[in-house]
């Protein structure tokens, strides 16, 4: 009898335990996103991440290797604000998968949550590649991955109630970590407050407006079209006149033109991670900033 | 027994219990959800809210261009009914062509013409096609898309107009109407993302350039890593190489499976393998008799097609940005079998026929430097010798079928394009064509415009 009783229990823990947890599959489009689904899923989520940091997430095809990944995607973990319009559209339409469809809990924007900057009023293609909602290279404002992390920690805890509770905690201590970690940040960058900078594509936009630096000019004349010789002339003059302190250029820009104008206007390149794996040194959220906020203090040094 | 019953007792309550328990446990767990969703919610309103009383605090950045509102649904104009209109595209090509033979007379060489869309095109400046497309969800379940094709002469013919299901589980895709078939790589590309003017002659020889026909496709995507997808369709097989039917039923049978995947970060590649069998009832072709008369003749019978294609893109890095190869080849075999009539509307001559023609081309596009591209195609094609059992009997010459005579056209083609932006491109292309039939050497030179207005489209691989 005892032994009967004992198989019962046995068989009760056993069944409690329910099947084996499978894990909740993200595709991120973006590596930061890859490293945030990472940061709050732990290993109940397995994470794909669809381009790397020295890839231009505006260009990207969609692969085959893509669509068979959307395929069994639980969750695509994407920047939104038409960021990957030219691809995301058509993997999630050949992936015949109806968990990722625009609208399902398994389809989530970053930008869905946030009030992105640079909202255009008038909307032209005259105007160069113009996003309507707002410039989406969001993720360079550590406040908006916050915001971004708790969106998505409600998300996981939405599509695997099972393990709410999980999520919750993880969402909870990242909070905590990030806001330790911003607090560090600002306090390392308070110097570079005011430091005036020329950009490449208006996509350091959220990082100078974090830190306060002042972007005076930006080597693509509008978004997405490459500078003309004339342009990059009346650039240097302008520069030459009032210097800015440095050249911000990302991990993943051809550095041709910003060497170019460096050499002219005597005024150093620094070259930042822009995403997660974009230097050696960024190897996760954490590591982004560090580099980065490192990487513009070296002007100031 | 009495051993026996109350474990059995406790192996079904073990059944109920755990269950009733788990159950209980995943309400608490749902609630708990719920209630931290809520928290959650309002924490990231909180959040933008405070993120954006930061934002209109700090000064704004002095290049940034006006931030504006996010326009409010209720400040919002437009009406509810405008509010759910499709996405629109409209795509203009044109283009200015100089051809050193007269384009009028062009017939490909040993093979039966396949209708008007084949050919180097008009002389001179010409409006190709305008592409319109509309598209949208229809409701949780399907999305519709439409194109039609505004011709320079002022016809408009609808290249696709169909449905395709959103919710259909296991990675199935059901797509219905009149739509580009999957076979091959090229087949179901719209014209302005070809990257040469024109298809390859293997297409304009065994497909009339692109076949569409109206029908249904059923498409399932493997749930592995490695991408595999394979594709059935069938219709009313009305497109060449078949011709509208008088009968009822599935009329042309399309087979498709496709495998792809990544070779490192900087490298992709798809591969393919199709089949097509359709059927035609006095398929109409215009030839010269052995007097160099016109005549009409017409083909009753079987067509099927078999091909592989296989496409590999490079990028340093995988950054497609600065610099992308892009390398495709296609190979094609057709096989007719039916009755072949000589001058259908006089003679009305009618035995039996037989061709086996293959054909395969290969092109290599580089891109060397953001918005400037190079390319080269190679085609080739090879008709057979067809068993003509008019001609094999001696009722006629082999003469009274110039066109079928045995030919291997071939083509070389070498374009440069340079795209302003995503949605402009303009490009020139040179091709010697050696595929006449009047054995003429043609040299054709194209300049080509493309413009794109509307929704940003987005391609496939």
């Amino acid at each position: 009898m005892k032994e009967s009783i004992r198989g019962a229990m046995a068989l009760l823990i056993i069944l409690a335990c329910g099947p084996a947890q499978a894990t909740v599959k993200i595709l991120a489009t973006t590596s930061d996103w890859g490293a945030l689904a990472t940061e709050l899923g732990g290993d109940r989520v397995s994470v794909y991440v669809a381009t790397t940091a020295l890839q231009d997430v505006h260009r990207v095809d969609a692969k085959p290797s893509l669509v068979a990944r959307a395929r069994t995607a639980d969750l695509v973990f994407a920047t939104g604000a038409e960021l990957e319009i030219g691809w995301l559209p058509i993997l999630v339409q050949e992936s015949g998968n109806p968990r990722i469809q625009p609208g399902s809990p398994g389809y989530f924007e970053a930008a869905a949550g946030l009030n992105l900057l640079e909202v255009p009023t008038r909307l032209d293609r005259s105007l160069g590649d113009i996003h309507p909602q707002g410039n989406p290279h969001l993720q360079l404002d550590p406040h908006n991955i916050a915001v971004v992390a708790k969106a998505l920690t409600s998300r996981l805890a939405m599509l695997d109630a099972g393990n709410a509770e999980y999520y919750q905690k993880r969402g909870s201590d990242f909070d905590t970590r990030w806001a330790q970690a911003i607090a560090r940040w600002e306090a390392k960058a308070a110097p570079l407050k005011g430091l005036p900078v020329v950009v490449m594509h208006r996509d350091q936009v959220y990082l100078c407006h974090w830190l306060g630096l002042r972007e005076v000019a930006a080597i693509e004349p509008k978004p997405g079209v490459p500078p003309s010789a004339g342009y990059l002339g009346q650039l240097v003059s302008t520069l030459t006149a009032s210097p800015p302190k440095l050249i911000l250029l990302n991990a993943y820009n051809d550095a041709k033109a910003a060497n170019w104008l460096s050499e002219r206007v005597h005024v150093p390149v620094v070259t930042l991670p822009f995403s997660v794996g974009g230097t050696a040194e960024a190897k996760d959220l954490f590591g982004l900033f560090d580099d980065t906020i490192n990487r513009l203090r070296t002007v100031i040094q | 027994m009495t051993r026996i019953l109350p474990v059995a007792a406790l192996i079904a309550l073990a059944g109920i219990v755990p269950s009733a328990f788990a159950e209980a446990t995943d309400d608490v767990a749902a609630l708990r959800a719920e209630l931290q969703n809520l928290k959650d919610d309002y924490a990231t309103r909180v959040g933008a809210l405070e993120a954006r009383i930061d934002q209109l605090e700090s000064a704004p950045a002095p290049m940034a261009a006006p931030v504006a509102q996010q326009p409010s649904p209720a400040g919002d104009s437009r009406s509810a009914a405008s509010a759910f209109n499709p996405a629109i595209s409209l795509i203009l090509a044109g283009n200015y062509a100089d051809v050193s033979q007269d384009p009028g007379t062009w017939r490909m060489a040993g093979f039966i013409p396949s209708g008007s869309e084949a050919g180097p095109g008009a002389r001179s400046f010409n409006l190709g096609e305008s592409e319109l497309t509309l598209s949208a969800s229809v409701d949780p379940y399907f999305s519709a898309t439409m194109t039609a094709a505004i011709t320079g002469e002022d016809e408009i013919g609808i290249e696709e107009a169909y449905f395709r299901t959103t919710s259909l589980p296991s990675g199935f895709t059901v797509k219905g109407g009149r739509f580009f078939s999957g076979i091959g790589y090229l087949n179901e590309v719209h014209s302005h993302a070809w990257d040469f003017a024109d298809q390859p002659l293997v297409y304009q020889a065994f497909m009339g350039n692109q076949l569409a026909q109206d029908g249904v496709q059923l498409k399932w995507l493997a749930p592995t890593d490695l991408f595999v997808e394979i594709g059935a369709e069938t219709g009313n097989g009305q497109a060449f190489p078949g011709t509208r039917l008088s009968r009822n039923g599935f009329n042309g049978t399309a087979l498709f499976a496709h495998v792809g995947g990544d070779l490192g970060a900087s490298a992709s590649w798809r591969a393919g393998a199709s089949w097509l069998e359709l059927q035609a009832e006095d398929r109409p072709f215009e030839d010269v008799n052995e007097f160099d008369m016109p005549v009409l003749n017409s083909f009753t019978g079987k067509s099927r097609t078999w091909g592989v294609d296989a496409v590999l893109k490079w990028a340093p890095t995988g950054n497609s940005a600065y610099q992308q190869l892009k390398v495709q080849a296609e190979y094609l075999s057709r096989r007719e079998e039916g009755e072949l009539t000589f001058d259908a509307e006089g003679l009305a001559l009618s035995d039996a026929y037989r061709s086996e023609q293959s054909g395969w081309y290969l092109q290599s596009v580089f891109q060397f430097r953001p918005r400037w591209r190079i390319g080269v195609r190679y085609d080739s094609l090879d008709s057979g010798s067809p068993r003509i059992a008019l001609v094999d009997d001696g009722v006629l010459p082999p003469e009274a079928f110039p066109i079928l005579l045995a030919a291997d056209p071939d083509r070389i083609s070498v374009m440069f394009d340079w795209s302003p932006s995503e949605f402009s491109r303009l490009r020139a292309q040179y091709a010697w064509d050696d595929a006449r039939a009047d054995g003429q050497y043609d040299r054709q030179f194209r300049l080509q415009y493309l413009y794109g207005i509307g929704a940003h489209g987005a391609h496939k691989y």
